[in-house]
């Protein structure tokens, strides 16, 4: 049986693409915090990472004319799946919804949700490696 | 690569709020200047921030840094005091403050770096990010 890459790491290499654009959508919240009129946005990450899977999986719009070719590029849904999110202070004077405390734990929560998938796919390229050596 | 994208972000963030710092510390500099005309009269320098407008050849996010318009200055009243003996007095024998509000700038001053360092922590996390992104595989 041949060694799958796409059946070996699973969920995971899609759920790094997501994680990292989740943190840039954070980290442009954190950086307008003092933006007049600014609207904190987040984006879903479940629909998301079912954009990502399936525009994975159907390979894009290459044209592959041999078995033999590999699909080779991550294509990321794009702004329409970005939300705004419900500030729980009803106005601050500016019309800025950001909230920056809320903000900084959840992008810290995410590079550690992103750091948490790369182990995840880290362990996925050892057993390869193991199953490779044959060791 | 979005990760890439996040020290963009968070640099311009870094730029804006040290702009922020260097008008408050003119401000703060300037809080016991006086004048003998109210045009002449130092006032109070505050940057207005705006969410930077989308590149037009970024058509793949809307995620977008913070970038200064413009920097305006305050419209308060200044301070008019009567010192005929002072050598800046006009004809009337009045000097004129500034309109710096040295608590306002004070509060302004922390809040900047603050939001500076919480830009510098961001930066760092990405780096940090990418790093191991980058050593994925190797052990």
């Amino acid at each position: 049986m041949a060694i799958n890459f796409e059946k070996a790491f699973g969920i995971h290499q899609y759920s790094v693409g997501v994680r990292a654009r989740r943190g840039e959508v954070l980290s442009s919240n954190i950086v307008n915090g003092d933006t007049p009129g600014y609207k904190a946005k987040d984006i879903d990450f479940k629909t998301e990472l079912n954009n990502a899977m399936s525009s994975g999986s159907k390979h894009g719009n290459l044209n592959m004319t041999d078995s033999r070719h590999q699909f080779a590029q991550s294509q990321l849904s794009t702004d329409e799946s970005s939300m705004f999110r419900t500030g729980n202070q009803p106005d601050v004077g500016d019309g800025n919804t950001v909230d920056s405390e809320v903000e900084r734990n959840l992008f810290m929560k995410n590079s550690l949700e992103y750091q948490a998938s790369l182990n995840f796919l880290n362990s996925k390229i050892s057993n390869l490696r193991k199953a490779i050596k044959g060791q | 690569m979005s990760l890439l994208r996040v020290l963009d972000i968070s640099a311009t963030g870094m730029s804006a709020q040290s702009v922020r710092m260097n008008t408050t510390a003119s401000n703060l500099a300037n809080a016991n200047s006086v004048s003998s005309s109210s045009e002449e009269t130092y006032r109070a320098r505050h940057p207005v921030f705006s969410a930077e407008l989308n590149r037009a050849t970024n058509t793949i996010n809307n995620n977008v840094g913070v970038n200064v318009e413009s920097i305006i200055e305050s419209e308060a009243e200044l301070n008019k005091e009567y010192l005929p003996d002072h050598p800046k007095a006009d004809k009337n024998g009045f000097i004129y403050h500034s309109n710096v509000n040295v608590m306002e700038e004070m509060a302004n001053m922390i809040s900047a770096s603050r939001s500076y360092q919480t830009n510098v922590q961001i930066a760092d996390a990405a780096k940090q990010m990418l790093n191991r992104t980058l050593q994925m595989g190797k052990n």
